[in-house]
């Protein structure tokens, strides 16, 4: 009974300062964002909220995971989703929720009903705050993930260097997920242009471990398997070095130190094949 | 060690692959703070990422401490990896090329060894695992 009447009061206090109270919204909260949203978008998210924060308590609830909360649960996710991809700070968008409190504050009466009234208010807000935290933290984690996704598309371009002969630059990481990426681009493209050379570059590779090394391997095997052969170029003096510590062995797969060099071997090699080939029809 | 000045260590937590890409980025701006040549960098990371992924894989998860190191006016960097898991019971055959129980190549430790200025391996069987390495700048 008593908490009806304490809602009804915060009910009464949002509805009689409704434009004074928005406007100081606006105010603070614009302040804290120093100009980077513009006054009218902010003032229209506000409004947004400031309507859906009453229509919640005018329907009785005063808990924000209540159903009457809904509209504003929904408002203050999609608020959190743009200030994070914007490139706000939790606290920046936090604030969008807790400055209702310091605007509240000067139109209280001290009166044992306005101090429960602005106690349920506090709580709530409290709640929807933790929310916006949880919405923003939700989505810089999906547009980490998303970059990450981007990076490994990105960061695997095969090319045709020359009639017969395709490259694959590897540049950074080369954990297993990448390797996946790389061997089923190089094998398709080694079928898409009918190439039988193919050039793994690692200039870009910070460091070749053993798992680097393996994941080489098994690229180079899977290549081999489709009958082209596979040149690994880029190989520069302190990771030869650090190859050789390791005690890692790439067998009868032939290493070049530059791109241009494992080039000019792919091409001899098509050129040989090539005159081995009419060798062989001359003397049918 | 003589010589040796309290240095703050930093301390990464082995839990996965990107804390193996961690290892290495923390490893190589030490390596380079303390002024190793470019293939001594790399021979550090190389072995820091060895002896990560070790920890990862076979320990199942650890932590690595990282310091700059000081000796008769040499600087360096002083790496140590530590996990709880099971522990290795025959070192000797772990230190042999080609010696894996995970499907690598069985290189990781015996070469992180040979890459290492200085190695020290502190393990047995049920008391986890810990490798320490230093490399000093020439």
């Amino acid at each position: 009974m008593t908490e009806d009447r304490g809602a009804q009061r915060l009910v009464e206090l949002l509805a009689d300062h409704e434009d004074d109270f928005v406007t100081q919204w606006v105010a603070t909260v614009g302040e804290s964002l120093s100009g980077r949203l513009s006054n009218a978008e902010l003032e229209r998210e506000l409004r947004d909220l400031y309507a859906a924060l009453r229509s919640g308590l005018a329907s009785g609830a005063l808990a924000s995971r209540e159903d009457g909360f809904a509209e504003i649960r929904s408002l203050l996710v999609e608020l959190s989703r743009n200030r994070a991809r914007q490139g706000f700070t939790p606290t920046e968008t936090a604030i969008s929720v807790f400055a209702l409190k310091q605007v509240l504050e000067p139109s209280l009466t001290g009166s044992a009903k306005d101090i429960r009234a602005y106690l349920q208010l506090s709580r709530l807000l409290d709640e929807l705050g933790l929310l916006t935290a949880e919405a923003y933290a939700r989505t810089r984690e999906e547009i980490i993930s998303s970059q990450a996704d981007q990076l490994l598309e990105l960061s695997t371009p095969v090319v045709k260097l020359w009639d017969g002969v395709v490259a694959v630059p590897l540049v950074g990481t080369l954990d297993s997920a990448r390797t996946q990426v790389v061997m089923e681009r190089l094998l398709q493209a080694l079928i898409d242009y009918n190439s039988t050379q193919a050039i793994i570059d690692i200039t870009g590779v910070p460091a070749v471990d053993t798992q680097v090394a393996q994941h080489l391997l098994k690229t180079v095997v899977a290549a081999r398997m489709m009958g082209a052969d596979c040149v690994i170029s880029g190989i520069r003096p302190q990771i030869a070095q650090t190859i050789v510590a390791l005690g890692i062995e790439f067998g009868d797969i032939p290493t070049k130190g530059t791109l241009a060099d494992a080039l000019r071997h792919a091409l001899d090699t098509i050129e040989r094949d090539k005159r081995l080939a009419e060798n062989r029809g001359s003397l049918l | 060690m003589p010589g040796d000045t309290a240095r703050r260590t930093e301390s990464i937590e082995l839990d996965g692959s990107a804390g193996v890409v961690k290892a290495r980025q923390l490893v190589r701006s030490l390596a380079q703070e303390a002024g190793l040549s470019l293939v001594d960098q790399t021979k550090l990371v190389t072995a820091a990422s060895e002896l990560a992924r070790n920890t990862v894989v076979y320990g199942g998860g650890g932590r690595m401490e990282a310091e700059a190191a000081w000796s008769n006016g040499r600087s360096g960097v002083r790496l140590l990896f530590a996990d709880e898991g099971p522990g290795i019971p025959d070192v000797e055959l772990a230190l042999t090329d080609g010696w894996t129980t995970g499907g690598g190549m069985g290189l990781g430790l015996s070469g992180a060894r040979r890459l290492a200025d200085e190695f020290d391996l502190d393990t047995g069987e049920g008391r986890g695992t810990r490798v320490t390495i230093v490399k000093w700048a020439r």
